[in-house]
């Protein structure tokens, strides 16, 4: 391995350590407390709001100072999204997307870190989440097949 | 409203979505991308050449956050009061819904949010009426 890619490997270690320990601490890895979040119309725990409130507020600043920028940091090309339009996949996609997360309390990130920690529910639900992913998948090849 | 005083932790709450915020940061400063998980694993599951080093350093750091986090803090608490079955159902769901809706709570919820970009507003708004309706529906109606 090069010199650059290992700093570039170590990097995006550190990064999903950060982010890792960021779901732990906000609560995100705790079912209950996502659950507590989504329910608006029993007892309400706003801890989540602050998690959001809390990233985007950091947030906003570096995506506002990347977007001023020709490369990153380590001199490389940025690979941002470039759509603006809201389209039906997008809204059906998240629709389903709360739906489970609303069912088990889990999302993509705190499902893997969960299931890192050694909790067997989690492994199901990444298991899943993957086999849903891989659905996914076989519908984008059957669509891109010539009518 | 009824706000669950006991479970509120503005604090650690706050803390570690500053953390979340300053991890999308780095990526993006540094490594040019969205950090947003669905995306950086559904990315693996039809792995391109030349991809798939950085989507594994990073869930590698992931996955060791909660052994560091032991050892720092002692282990995370987790109450999953879903069956099996619902975290089946659930996971399956998760998957398809964020591939097909290009994103969930990180890279809409956070990264698009912190981007302005309307198609995560609508994303957000999204998972989050549905999320809170899953919830109301299997907390105060069949419950």
């Amino acid at each position: 391995m090069s010199q650059r890619a290992l700093e570039h490997r170590l990097s995006e270690f550190l990064v999903g350590l950060i982010f890792g320990l960021g779901l732990i601490l906000a609560g995100m890895t705790d079912p209950a407390k996502v659950i507590g979040f989504l329910d608006l119309f029993g007892q309400w725990d706003p801890s989540l709001a602050f998690v959001m409130g809390g990233a985007i507020l950091v947030g906003v600043f570096s995506f506002g100072f990347a977007r001023r920028r020709a490369t990153t940091f380590l001199g490389g090309a940025f690979h941002l999204p470039t759509r603006n339009d809201i389209d039906r996949r997008l809204v059906i996609g998240s629709l389903v997307f709360g739906a489970g997360w609303g069912l088990a309390g889990f999302c993509p990130g705190p499902g893997l870190v969960s299931m890192a920690a050694g909790e067997p529910k989690a492994l199901a639900f990444v298991a899943a989440m993957v086999a849903g992913m891989l659905l996914f998948e076989l519908g984008e090849r059957r669509s891109a097949l010539p009518a | 409203m009824l706000i669950d005083w006991q479970n509120f932790t503005p604090w650690a709450s706050l803390a570690g979505g500053i953390l979340l915020g300053i991890a999308s940061s780095l990526f993006v400063l540094v490594n040019g991308r969205i950090l947003g998980i669905s995306g950086i694993l559904g990315g693996l599951i039809r792995p391109r050449p030349g991809d798939s080093a950085w989507r594994i350093s990073f869930l590698l750091g992931m996955f060791a956050a909660p052994l560091l986090y032991a050892a720092l803090a002692g282990p995370s608490i987790a109450r999953i009061d879903a069956t099996w079955g619902m975290v089946i159902a659930a996971g399956l769901l998760v998957g398809w819904g964020t591939r097909y809706g290009s994103g969930c709570t990180s890279g809409h919820g956070v990264c698009g949010l912190s981007r302005m970009s309307p198609r995560s507003l609508v994303a957000t708004l999204a998972f989050m009426g549905t999320g809170f309706a899953t919830v109301y529906l299997a907390r105060h109606l069949l419950g």
